[in-house]
């Protein structure tokens, strides 16, 4: 098995050491030849929305990535790649994939100062640790989408089919249970 | 600050890695620089190079400027205190900034001191020419380095000597026994525990950018190849002759930095670069202020 991180910028490493950490193998996408070798599931990473989604299209992987998610090819998001996966951007006319029946709205909470740490409940895993970094917010979800997790009432994380996306950060820190239940359930 | 904020603060630095945080002086430049693929923007009222040809002091910008520019981009923005001027931080931390750079580009406002990091909830990145100077800046609680390339000058050679050395000091800590750890800690003037976090990872406890003197796509690939982590731009490109062209070619060059075809291929055309002042010809060197 072999997970595709998409590192045009961002945290991409961090996920890479998680599944490490599970003893599977990672490869980096960084242009479009990369795409030609053979992975499994894709990871979006955190990292800024506006930059990932012009070097996706300007480094022209954008078409090829969005066809290979809509033919079912798992996918992970952390945070920026949320905004990458939504299908409407509340705060902005961009549409970056948008294969996934959400609105989501950039830097909900607010600017660094209103960033913060907790632990909660995922898919029925309990105390895990969630970092939110100028965090955005899934507002509404289309029929067919699964919460996985909320925060005081916002929702953090979703599913549908084959894909996930979260507004925090499991990849930050040393906790690997969200990327196992990534492989486990959906890969 | 607690220790749960100052994670926070390194982890929003561990996003802006792979990306480019340029100088802007207005909401124009900033929005230019965040539709180039900026990661972050650095708000302030004059670039490196017109604080070195105005002279005189040098200090925070007018809160006022900064706020248009938070008002006017999406992605993170940064603004410059003076080195130890504790009101301009918290100046800065009120208008809620995103990242404060205590910069050696500003007249230091303190010789001896530099302000107490950890007494803020506002991160900081803060420059560092080596191994001492980056873990003594941590110590004090910085969330993100960058190297101290000579500010507005256009030449790479003291951000490619601070990375170098940084690099070389890194490797010979994490290949020493931790016995004597001790010893080199006391030369290096840093505390032990930041040294052992070196030595165990291989790396700096932060996210460490390159900054000063970056000009061209083929400069920013030059840092990363060097082990930055990302690149500042400063008058390097609101100092060129197509700013949004070559905003977006170094990001892209930052990216894909070991595809020298493709940086070839974006290095072309990109119109006239910032006119660069050798540092031998200038008599203020701003990496030697706070150190």
């Amino acid at each position: 098995m072999r997970i595709a991180v998409l590192a045009l910028q961002g945290d991409f490493a961090e996920h890479e050491a998680i599944f490490h950490r599970l003893n599977v193998q990672t490869c980096q996408l960084r242009q479009k030849s990369d795409l030609a070798q053979p992975f499994d599931a894709l990871v979006l990473p955190g990292g800024e929305s506006t930059v990932q989604g012009k070097l996706l299209r300007e480094l022209d992987m954008f078409d090829e990535i969005r066809s290979r998610i809509q033919n079912g090819l798992p996918v992970m998001a952390t945070c920026a790649g949320s905004i990458l996966l939504a299908q409407q951007l509340l705060d902005d006319t961009t549409v970056h994939l948008g294969t996934m029946g959400i609105s989501i709205r950039r830097n909900a909470y607010g600017r660094q100062l209103s960033s913060f740490h907790t632990v909660g409940k995922f898919a029925g895993i309990d105390d895990v640790p969630m970092s939110f970094i100028r965090a955005p917010q899934i507002e509404f979800c289309a029929p067919g989408v699964e919460v996985l997790a909320e925060h005081e009432g916002r929702i953090t994380a979703v599913r549908q089919g084959n894909q996930l996306a979260m507004t925090f950060h499991p990849e930050l820190g040393s906790d690997c249970r969200v990327a196992e239940y990534f492989i486990k359930e959906m890969l | 600050m607690n220790n749960e904020q100052y994670e926070l603060n390194c982890n929003l630095a561990q996003m802006l890695k792979g990306g480019v945080i340029m100088d802007v002086t207005t909401p124009e430049q900033a929005k230019i620089a965040e539709d180039a693929g900026a990661c972050a923007v650095m708000a302030l009222e004059r670039i490196p190079a017109d604080i070195r040809a105005a002279g005189g002091v040098s200090r925070m910008s007018d809160p006022g400027m900064i706020r248009g520019i938070q008002e006017a981009v999406s992605i993170p923005v940064m603004a410059k205190c003076r080195i130890g001027h504790i009101a301009e931080a918290r100046i800065l931390e009120a208008i809620e900034i995103d990242y404060i750079d205590e910069s050696e580009v500003l007249s230091p406002a303190d010789d001896i001191y530099h302000v107490d990091k950890r007494a803020f909830k506002v991160p900081f990145v803060c420059g560092a020419r080596d191994l001492g100077e980056a873990l003594r800046r941590i110590n004090e609680g910085a969330a993100m380095i960058r190297t101290k390339g000579e500010p507005g000058t256009g030449d790479v050679v003291q951000a490619v000597r601070h990375m170098r050395k940084m690099m070389q000091e890194i490797r010979r800590v994490a290949n020493m026994s931790e016995d004597e750890l001790y010893e080199a800690a006391k030369q290096l003037q840093v505390p032990f525990d930041l040294l052992l976090s070196v030595h165990k990872n291989g790396k700096l406890p932060v996210v460490n950018f390159a900054a000063g003197g970056v000009a061209t796509p083929a400069d920013a690939a030059l840092m990363m190849m060097l082990g930055a982590e990302g690149v500042f731009v400063g008058s390097g490109i609101f100092k060129s002759g197509d700013p949004a062209k070559r905003a977006a070619a170094i990001v892209k060059a930052v990216t894909n930095y070991q595809d020298f075809k493709m940086i070839a291929e974006l290095s072309c055309g990109l119109g006239e670069a910032m006119v660069g002042i050798n540092p031998a010809e200038i008599k203020i060197i701003m990496e030697e202020r706070g150190i």
